[in-house]
């Protein structure tokens, strides 16, 4: 079944598999944030306010869930848009731009 | 009255108006594309400007006004949930992204209602969905109506209703002007407003309380719990933190303020570039100003209106007239988003309903002058209601995003991403997401301790995908037609 130009789901587009796999790229990201996020907040943060170890003034738990986790991501974000991230073309071949 | 203050708040307004009379040329120039210039600045989005207006226009009371205040209540453990926002620096541009932009030029889509219209082609999903946009957007708009408002009664000492008109004018007339392109370059200037606020306040904050450690021992003396992630009474459970994820991190994909923009870039470029530009200063922004929050608590302590607490450290810790040009930050997230959000509603009303269902032949001069006729309607409603506020901001805002995000989080994803789903699934999906979550967020406030959008982000999932797999002979038949 061929985009018919007005309603429904297009298909076929060879954009498309890029684009998805783009897609999985950021599902991915987002596990991996989740993941680093929840593991040092709870992971250290739950021992009691005795016990905590502080970096550079903040608790440590904080420091690496927060801190560390958004540079983090910062790096992982920049070398995935760099290095897996293609480029395409928005618009339609026959149509050119719609102004 | 503060006079430096003030002065350098009326200079940021006097700057935001030369940028809406500036943009409001491209409105004119572009008579035959008026609604796309209106509504979407002709997709004309470079990485930049792309990136700054994602973080102002969701950046917004809540973060700056409401936000901070929590964290000053509830301790480090806030600051913790607020970092849930990094993802949406990179996960909406990410998963919406090429496959979004590529559909909606297809689509000539100019609004979020308007690519579901075109993916599931149905009269009753575009109708639904405009119709809970006008609803959810309406409460999200007179929540930082307040919280704007708010701001500029506590820096000029104005009361409170002539604050509300100042600010209302303001946002108007600019709005009117310039359309799109004014709404998306002042958010730039009041992305960057935002960053260089967060940082200075910050450093401020730091130095007035004698450093880190100090700060943090400061807390511990007072409340231990206050440096743990579980709040200050311990209430913050994981469960509920992480909740935040879909409410304010992932969730976020579905807010239709958020998904014009995944519309509007220029090319791919734009698109690579704004991701990173997006995740350092919408990561930066989040961390910065909650820890403010959380540091103004030894500076200040007994602060009984925390939405008070960021203007107040601000000029506490700052000099006057530096503290006046900072304080546009937090005004410059509540102008942005609210520029947004009215822009979002008004072509929900004009372009989603009058045009599709009410005169579909109107002529680009009638056009014109329904959108800035009900741009401005729009503008005295919630100028109305924001006269008598309620009191707790934040809960008013986040009320419209898990509203949004029930109805539309499916449709959109699904609707991208999975070839079988149809009108009933989308349908279906949309009325249980938004349903539930009214009915949920009313009465059964924490089920299982999580925020109230979980339950309805997988109800609206389970009902999309049965309806959609229920109805496929239908949908089959009705694509060959």
């Amino acid at each position: 079944m061929k985009y018919n130009g007005k309603y429904g789901c297009p298909d076929h587009d060879p954009r498309f598999k890029i684009a998805n796999r783009e897609a999985i790229i950021g599902v991915i990201l987002v596990i991996i944030n989740f993941a680093w996020w929840y593991g040092f907040a709870y992971g250290m943060g739950s021992k009691p306010v005795e016990e905590y170890t502080f970096i550079f003034g903040m608790p440590a738990w904080f420091f690496y869930s927060c801190v560390v986790g958004f540079l983090l991501m910062v790096v992982l974000v920049t070398v995935v848009v760099k290095f897996y991230f293609k480029d395409v073309s928005f618009d339609e071949e026959e149509e050119g731009e719609d102004r | 009255m503060n006079t430096p203050v003030i002065t350098a708040l009326f200079g940021f307004l006097i700057l935001i108006f030369a940028i809406g009379f500036w943009s409001s040329k491209n409105v004119n120039r572009k008579g035959s594309g008026f609604l796309q210039e209106y509504f979407l600045g002709s997709r004309e989005l470079g990485g930049f400007i792309l990136a700054m207006t994602m973080i102002a226009t969701y950046g917004s009371a809540s973060s700056f006004v409401g936000g901070p205040g929590v964290a000053y209540t509830q301790g480090l453990g806030w600051v913790l949930l607020a970092m849930a926002q990094v993802a949406t620096g990179y996960f909406v541009l990410m998963v919406l992204g090429k496959k979004f932009a590529i559909m909606a030029r297809k689509y000539k889509a100019i609004t979020l209602v308007d690519f579901l219209k075109h993916r599931y082609n149905s009269k009753w999903v575009v109708l639904f969905s405009a119709f809970s946009i006008i609803i959810f957007l309406f409460s999200a708009m007179a929540a930082q109506w307040v919280g704007g408002a708010r701001l500029i009664e506590s820096l000029t000492g104005l009361t409170y209703t002539s604050a509300l008109f100042i600010f209302a004018v303001a946002v108007l007339l600019y709005v009117i002007i310039g359309g799109f392109r004014a709404v998306v370059v002042t958010d730039t200037v009041q992305g960057v407003v935002m960053f260089v606020g967060t940082l200075i306040i910050l450093i401020g904050t730091i130095i007035a309380g004698g450093g880190i450690t100090n700060i943090m021992s400061d807390l511990m003396a007072e409340n231990p719990n206050l440096v743990t992630p579980f709040g200050h009474d311990g209430s913050l459970t994981p469960a509920y933190v992480s909740s935040f994820w879909i409410l304010v991190g992932v969730g976020v994909v579905a807010l239709p303020q958020v998904t014009v923009r995944a519309m509007s870039y220029r090319n791919s470029q734009a698109m690579h570039r704004a991701l990173i530009v997006g995740t350092i200063v919408v990561g930066f922004i989040m961390l910065g100003m909650h820890l403010i929050g959380v540091f103004a608590r030894p500076i200040l302590p007994g602060v009984d209106v925390p939405d008070q607490v960021m203007p107040m450290i601000a000029m506490e810790v700052l000099p006057a007239w530096l503290a006046g040009i900072v304080l546009a930050a937090p005004l410059a997230a509540i102008m942005s988003t609210v520029d947004s959000l009215l822009l979002i509603v008004s072509s929900a009303v004009v372009k989603d309903v009058y045009l599709n269902y009410v005169k579909p032949d109107a002529s680009n001069e009638r056009v014109r002058k329904i959108s800035f006729g009900v741009t401005a309607v729009l503008g005295v409603l919630v100028f109305g209601l924001a006269l008598s506020p309620p009191d707790l901001l934040i809960w008013l805002n986040l009320f419209a995003f898990g509203g949004l995000e029930a109805a539309f989080i499916w449709p959109v994803i699904m609707g991208l991403y999975w070839k079988r789903a149809n009108k009933y699934g989308a349908l279906s999906s949309m009325v249980v997401g938004a349903t539930s979550y009214l009915l949920i967020h009313q009465f059964w406030t924490d089920p299982f301790g999580m925020h109230s959008v979980v339950l309805p982000v997988l109800l609206s999932f389970i009902c999309f995908v049965i309806g959609s797999l229920v109805t496929q002979h239908k949908n089959v038949r009705e694509l060959a037609l």
